[in-house]
């Protein structure tokens, strides 16, 4: 009878967090679309240039920077933001399960999930040694 | 070309591989980084990067569908999430010090790879089992529904699977494809489960191995906002009509063409790597 407890309350976790990603990933469209068409309304015109790799301005490449392109209402700020969210959808979803398994009573996988979260935070802290 | 053709050209690409790819159950991003590369001539630092995004956005865009079902297993797909995000994270910091015509042979290998996997039949759901000491500690046995009520499984071999998952996870941050290929022969052969539940543990988990490379894809320029606005928006409008169409789609020719087709790609991207004109 646990054992159907637990698969109950699993199924109406995973349902919630199915919803949300969906969620997530419509509203970060949302905001790329948005970005693009500032962007391609502003520089269309120009020639495309990724044939040689120089990388991403500086600016574009870190929370702090987009932000400030978003608040100039820069086309490719907005983007990267619509970006971000997009990256931040599955890190919400290993954060949501922390707080899941931890209604459940379930310690190792708390431990399990903040493993994960710690990797992925790393990560977007620019994975830097 | 101006920027508005380009990224018109580059939406209409991304819409046929999430098409295709959602379809056959491939994935997008495989597809998009040789069309980017080869046809449109950009550098597959960026063209990874792009793809990388996509990846993240079918994953999450597809979990909705899957949870509801009721097969996946969030345990398992956590546990194992601890090999992928960790190979993802090196796989990333390796493809900032590898050529890129080393990365464009692995590409080509593992695009070979997923052709034959795709191809060949899935492994029979396995009957009774006897429960793996290591694996019910780890609390992964569980049951799935059939049309026949729920039938149990427990999962065999998690060191293998764990093994097999970190190098799933490396070839992603490496290549910024979801690897679901690798994933599910993880799940399906070495941890024998079944494979309604491999496959929608394994998009469950494509997502967020996915954004532990996508960190280190940002800080270092891969991850273009001109390039992967229309790879993202692509790939997003273009799974979202395979995944309506796949329950009465006949995938069998179409897996064919699929497969000739990535095969092709594959010998193109590894001709392309050994003559170093990427």
């Amino acid at each position: 009878m646990a054992g159907e407890t637990r698969r109950w309350t699993d199924q109406v976790v995973e349902v919630w967090i199915g919803n949300l990603l969906r969620a997530g990933v419509i509203l970060s469209a949302g905001v790329v679309l948005f970005g693009a068409c500032v962007y391609l309304v502003r520089h269309g015109h120009e020639l495309p240039h990724y044939r040689v790799f120089v990388g991403t301005p500086k600016d574009l490449r870190t929370v702090s920077g987009i932000w400030r392109n978003v608040l100039a209402f820069r086309g490719q700020g907005l983007i990267q933001l619509g970006l971000l969210l997009l990256i931040a959808t599955p890190v919400a979803r290993v954060a949501f399960s922390v707080v899941a398994f931890a209604v459940e009573r379930d310690r190792l996988y708390v431990a399990v999930t903040l493993l994960v979260l710690a990797i992925l935070t790393y990560s977007l802290m620019g994975g830097r040694l | 070309m101006n920027i508005v053709e380009f990224s018109l050209l580059v939406w209409v690409a991304s819409v046929l591989a999430g098409f295709l790819g959602s379809l056959t159950g491939l994935g997008g991003g495989i597809i998009i980084t040789p069309v980017l590369t080869l046809a449109l001539g950009v550098d597959i630092r960026y063209a990874i990067g792009a793809s990388l995004v996509s990846v993240i956005a079918t994953s999450s865009g597809a979990a909705a569908a899957y949870v509801r079902e009721g097969f996946s297993n969030i345990r398992i797909g956590m546990f194992l999430e601890i090999a992928t995000t960790l190979g993802a994270l090196g796989g990333a910091l390796l493809a900032t010090k590898m050529p890129t015509s080393a990365i464009s042979i692995i590409f080509g290998l593992a695009l070979l790879y997923s052709a034959y996997a795709s191809s060949r039949p899935r492994p029979k759901p396995p009957g009774d089992c006897v429960p793996n000491p290591l694996a019910t500690r780890l609390k992964m046995n569980s049951v799935y529904p059939t049309s026949d009520g729920p039938v149990g499984y427990c999962p065999q071999a998690v060191p293998a699977g764990f093994s097999l998952m970190f190098g799933a996870g490396v070839l992603s941050g490496l290549l910024g494809i979801g690897s679901g290929a690798v994933k599910v022969i993880a799940m399906d052969q070495a941890m024998r489960l079944p494979f309604k539940v491999s496959t929608t543990t394994s998009n469950f988990m494509i997502g967020v191995t996915a954004a532990a490379s996508a960190g280190v894809y940002m800080s270092r320029g891969y991850i273009n906002p001109g390039l992967a606005m229309p790879v993202m928006l692509g790939v997003v409008s273009g799974s979202l009509v395979g995944a309506r169409l796949l329950a009465e789609a006949k995938t069998k020719w179409l897996r064919i063409v699929f497969g000739v087709v990535i095969a092709i790609m594959a010998f193109e991207m590894i001709y392309h790597g050994v003559t170093g004109r990427l």
